[in-house]
């Protein structure tokens, strides 16, 4: 294997880290600062304080709303997975010919590339008061009232999020099962195991990676949510990322930024728990 | 493995169809509704069929101006698209052998995925703010959108190179072929199928991005945002009409990049050469 001629690997590198570098890890790094900076009604003082910090992790309020992502959080996890992990061995294990399962595979992940604000409103008509649920439980004699908690509540919050990133769960999964080598289930069931040990004992051993993947994407997505948790709470609920978006609206920002340098902390914290069953480089 | 349908199987193909309904009822349930009559409401049932409030969208006096949204949503995926494939095509080359500071550029690549959207919106507007520069879709917007379409591109193509089988290379430079030769008439056309995939990543995620435009964008609303803007203020129809007419571009950019996708695959069957082999 010859060696790389250096300048052309600096020419190969070099724009993904000069965009990496100036709109990903500056801006997390002028977060961090900004995060130690006084502020007064107009403008930002540069200082070293940790009043930020401080404000943040003693008020009662930032701990209720971390229980509160982390309720919406784990509730979409579970769901997603739930759904994802029969829809994925559905497809891979039931699904007989490649051209079916690559037809069906496109059905599950074409939604992935519409808007998800489209996506959330389209929720409208069936959860609203006159919407399609109510008249339907109405109509079976199940309720006399609308029901008002359906839109703008926990229910549709969670609801919109399983919508959104059962995707994330879904592909993944599906990604790890195709690697599953089919003569070593069979050689289970010649050997006397039945379907639900062949699940348990092989399949979702070997399923751990893609479950992991798809567990960090939701498990991201949801905690630094804000726009799901605004629209479909109707700006009811709290959550860490509306906590915030609030903040920065009040232009809040050196305690937007302490908020923030913690959310990504917590996210870190959970994403290098889950890391610790996949080695990234291997699912490729 | 050709013995019959067990009940597994009726009872996961029912479960994957209620999913899919899942999937799709709710976009159905407005694609429906845009065509409501002018008397009728965000709810079924239907008052009538119209296209009423397509005009209305286009009267422009209750909405904002979304022609323009839209304009700047369309350039800006455009752009974004072909950053994110040439970016995404360099690096995969790169990455295809082990370099000085590949494994802490290939964590940052992914970090940019799992740092909530959030924080990359509030760190580029708080930089530009500071900075003093001016914030606008076509700049900080876009740096903010490449950080979200670049890992997907890079990730692709990490898989695509891993799968990549380097003999035509090789074949190539052994008949004399230039460095630049065998990627331009080996490399790219054997990978072309999948950067149709990447360039449908980056222009749809772009197209269809809100939560990292939100703080980036400057005073100038892209598509996404015009439509939040919208959910707050407009209470007819109308916002279906907006979300049939945009969720009907995507569809057609999407089943467009997946016919190419397939005519490209018939083609390579039908000229009957191996070259297709190495995706």
């Amino acid at each position: 294997m010859k060696r790389y001629n250096p300048i052309v690997l600096i020419a190969q590198v070099s724009p993904i880290s000069a965009i990496l570098g100036l709109f990903l890890i500056v801006p997390i790094a002028t977060i961090l600062i900004v995060s130690f900076w006084d502020y007064s009604e107009f403008m930002l003082l540069p200082d070293f304080v940790w009043t930020n910090y401080y404000d943040t992790l003693s008020s009662f309020v930032t701990y209720k709303t971390y229980l509160n992502t982390f309720k919406y959080t784990i509730l979409t996890w579970f769901f997603t997975l739930l759904i994802g992990f029969p829809v994925s061995y559905f497809l891979c294990f039931h699904v007989r010919t490649l051209r079916w399962q690559i037809v069906l595979f496109l059905i599950c992940t074409i939604p992935f590339w519409t808007s998800n604000i489209i996506r959330m409103i389209s929720w409208i008509p069936f959860l609203g008061r006159n919407g399609v649920f109510n008249s339907m439980l109405i109509s079976l004699g199940l309720t006399n009232e609308p029901l008002e908690f359906l839109l703008f509540s926990d229910f549709a919050i969670v609801l919109a999020f399983v919508h959104l990133y059962t995707l994330f769960m879904v592909v993944p999964i599906f990604n790890s099962m195709m690697r599953i080598d089919r003569s070593v289930l069979e050689a289970a069931i010649d050997a006397g195991a039945n379907g639900w040990q062949v699940l348990t004992n092989i399949v979702i051993p070997l399923c751990k990676p893609g479950i992991a993947i798809g567990s960090i994407f939701v498990v991201t997505l949801v905690m630094g949510d804000y726009i799901t948790v605004r629209m479909m709470g109707g700006g009811l609920r709290a959550s860490v990322g509306v906590m915030m978006w609030n903040e920065i609206s009040l232009l809040l920002y050196p305690p937007a930024a302490a908020n923030a340098v913690v959310l990504l902390v917590v996210v870190l914290i959970l994403v290098s728990l889950m890391m610790r069953v996949v080695d990234l480089k291997k699912e490729l | 493995m050709r013995e019959r349908r067990g009940k597994e199987f009726y009872v996961l193909a029912i479960f994957f169809t209620v999913f899919v309904i899942f999937l799709y009822g709710p976009v159905s349930a407005i694609l429906i509704l845009s065509f409501q009559g002018p008397n009728g409401g965000l709810t079924f049932p239907m008052n009538g069929v119209s296209i009423h409030w397509f005009f209305a969208l286009f009267g422009e006096q209750l909405v904002g101006d979304f022609k323009a949204a839209f304009l700047r949503s369309l350039q800006l995926g455009l752009v974004v698209m072909v950053v994110t494939i040439f970016v995404s095509v360099l690096t995969g080359l790169a990455f295809r052998k082990k370099f000085f500071g590949s494994t802490f550029l290939f964590y940052t690549t992914v970090s940019s995925l799992i740092v909530p959207s959030i924080l990359v919106s509030l760190g580029i507007g708080l930089l530009y703010n500071l900075m003093e520069w001016e914030a606008a879709w076509y700049s900080s917007g876009m740096g903010a959108h490449l950080t979200w379409t670049l890992p997907f591109g890079f990730l692709i193509m990490i898989a695509v190179f891993n799968r990549f089988d380097r003999s035509y290379e090789e074949a190539a430079k052994d008949l004399g072929a230039s460095n630049w030769q065998t990627i331009r008439y080996v490399v790219l056309p054997i990978i072309a199928p999948s950067l149709i995939g990447v360039a449908l990543f980056g222009f749809t995620l772009s197209y269809d991005e809100f939560a990292r435009t939100l703080m980036t964008s400057g005073v100038k609303n892209t598509l996404p945002l015009e439509i939040f803007g919208m959910t707050t203020n407009v209470t007819t129809p109308t916002l279906y009409a907006l979300g049939t007419l945009t969720t009907i571009f995507s569809l057609v950019v999407i089943l467009t990049a997946m016919g190419i996708v397939f005519y490209m695959q018939k083609r390579r069957e039908r000229f009957g050469t191996d070259a297709g082999k190495g995706v």
